[in-house]
């Protein structure tokens, strides 16, 4: 958990931070304008923040980052025969190796989404606070206004399948490594693209059956 | 004892192994020499089971180790021990925690216990001191001798080492080939190992299965290699200067 999950932790804050205030601002310099109410940066930022961003779009760059960690850690164990030697005590060197890496991420996923979602919204009130673009009323009762539970626990929800997802795909390549290190670094490429595509695909459906 | 019988191994068209048979006793060293590609490495994976072979049968103390279910064959690998090519520690644990991995899995030690044990094999291994390292930390010939404590750690009944001489200098390669020639007689242990150096063929070669292009070609013992008159052992043997000025100067 700590590896793929606490390791994670800066990268999403740090993405979040920074997507959630130019958000705030593009949506406050660009579509924002008399015709409308003063709530809808706030507004934008949150919905966009919760029901995309947090879950399916930190899920993308994490397929990267965890992916391709877990794919090039089990190919490489394949390749120097660790994990033959762990068939060889007679361990089960699949559910050894994989099911914790599935079970980590899987729980540690929904608080990456929560430390997106408010790093996120901490990063548009800097745009309030520090970059004056907007003021923080009404910032605020954009972030306020007809805030809807449900969408939390989607963002949550999708997260969780896109955490098996990434963990058993990547898990699947590094596994199944043949050869050398050329294919080890082809492992992970193939994690992290067939990781993405699944993600996209799973998003549609997923979106589709929890709004 | 181990027992191979009418081994085959075939990979799609490819036969690797064919009609192997033999038989390797308790308490020696069982050498499996050959060139490279001549199928010993298949063969060990066969034994140990990282391979099902296509026919034949491999027999453990008379236990039919290819018609056993996936449970028995589990049971039987924790009487298993392995050296590879490699070492295959793992990198993410010390050395005395990849010593103590096989009794965290199995034993029902409590954790004094378990460290006691594995620091004895390290002990045995002379390796007490690199203990607290990992195995980025120490050199190749260091890593063998921590898969050798890590192998002998449960007190297997078989022993298994897949070429632990390769990568490794002269005198680091006697070092290691005495400790499991010393291991294999201490405990009474079926040892089979795979080699193509001659070094230790000709000092631990208690039981020597030559292998040629997946057939077996000869067996025999070291004091038999020398005198032996099989025309592709003996190109196998004197292949190199030193063994063949050797032999001319006996003569």
């Amino acid at each position: 958990m700590a590896q793929l999950g606490v390791n994670s932790i800066g990268i999403v804050l740090l993405i979040s931070f920074f997507i959630g205030a130019v958000i705030c601002i593009q949506i406050k310099l660009n579509i924002q304008s008399a015709w409308m109410p003063h709530w809808v940066s706030g507004y934008v930022t949150r919905e966009i923040m919760l029901l995309e961003f947090s879950s399916s779009i930190m899920c993308l760059i994490l397929s990267g980052k965890v992916g391709s960690n877990i794919a090039s850690e089990l190919g490489t164990m394949r390749t120097t025969q660790q994990i033959d030697a762990l068939e060889i005590m007679g361990i089960n060197s699949a559910s050894f190796l994989i099911l914790p890496k599935i079970l980590g991420l899987m729980t540690m996923i929904p608080f990456l989404v929560i430390f997106s979602t408010a790093s996120g919204i901490i990063g548009a009130y800097a745009t309030a606070y520090i970059g004056h673009i907007i003021t923080a009323t009404d910032l605020t009762s954009g972030m306020l206004y007809e805030f809807n539970q449900w969408f939390f626990w989607m963002g949550v929800i999708k997260s969780i399948f896109f955490a098996f997802i990434i963990a058993s795909v990547s898990s699947y390549y590094g596994y199944t490594v043949e050869g050398g290190s050329i294919n080890v670094g082809k492992a992970s490429t193939n994690a992290v693209v067939s990781s993405s595509m699944l993600i996209l695909f799973s998003d549609l459906f997923l979106t589709q059956m929890l709004s | 004892m181990i027992e191979i019988k009418n081994l085959y191994k075939s990979f799609e068209d490819k036969t690797v192994l064919k009609d192997i048979s033999s038989q390797f006793k308790d308490g020696i060293t069982n050498l499996i020499i050959g060139q490279s590609g001549s199928g010993k490495t298949v063969l060990m994976k066969c034994i140990v089971g990282l391979l099902d072979p296509t026919e034949g049968d491999v027999l453990y103390d008379g236990r039919n180790f290819v018609k056993m279910s996936k449970k028995e064959k589990t049971m039987l690998r924790r009487e298993m021990g392995m050296i590879f090519q490699s070492a295959a520690l793992f990198d993410s644990m010390s050395v005395l925690e990849n010593v103590m991995f096989p009794l965290d899995m199995f034993s029902d030690m409590n954790y004094k216990d378990r460290k006691r044990q594995a620091e004895n094999c390290l002990d045995r291994v002379n390796l007490l001191e690199a203990a607290n390292k990992y195995p980025g930390e120490i050199s190749g010939g260091m890593q063998k001798r921590v898969a050798i404590a890590r192998a002998i750690v449960l007190n297997p009944k078989y022993l298994f080492c897949d070429e632990p001489n390769s990568g490794l200098d002269p005198k680091t390669s006697l070092v290691i080939d005495e400790l499991i020639h010393g291991i294999t007689h201490e405990y009474g242990i079926t040892t089979i190992i795979n080699t193509h150096d001659m070094n230790s063929v000709m000092g631990i070669g208690e039981h020597i299965l030559f292998i040629y292009d997946g057939r077996k070609e000869w067996e025999g013992s070291k004091d038999e290699v020398v005198s032996s008159d099989n025309a592709r052992l003996s190109a196998f043997i004197f292949a190199s200067d030193l063994f063949r000025k050797v032999r001319e100067a006996n003569r």
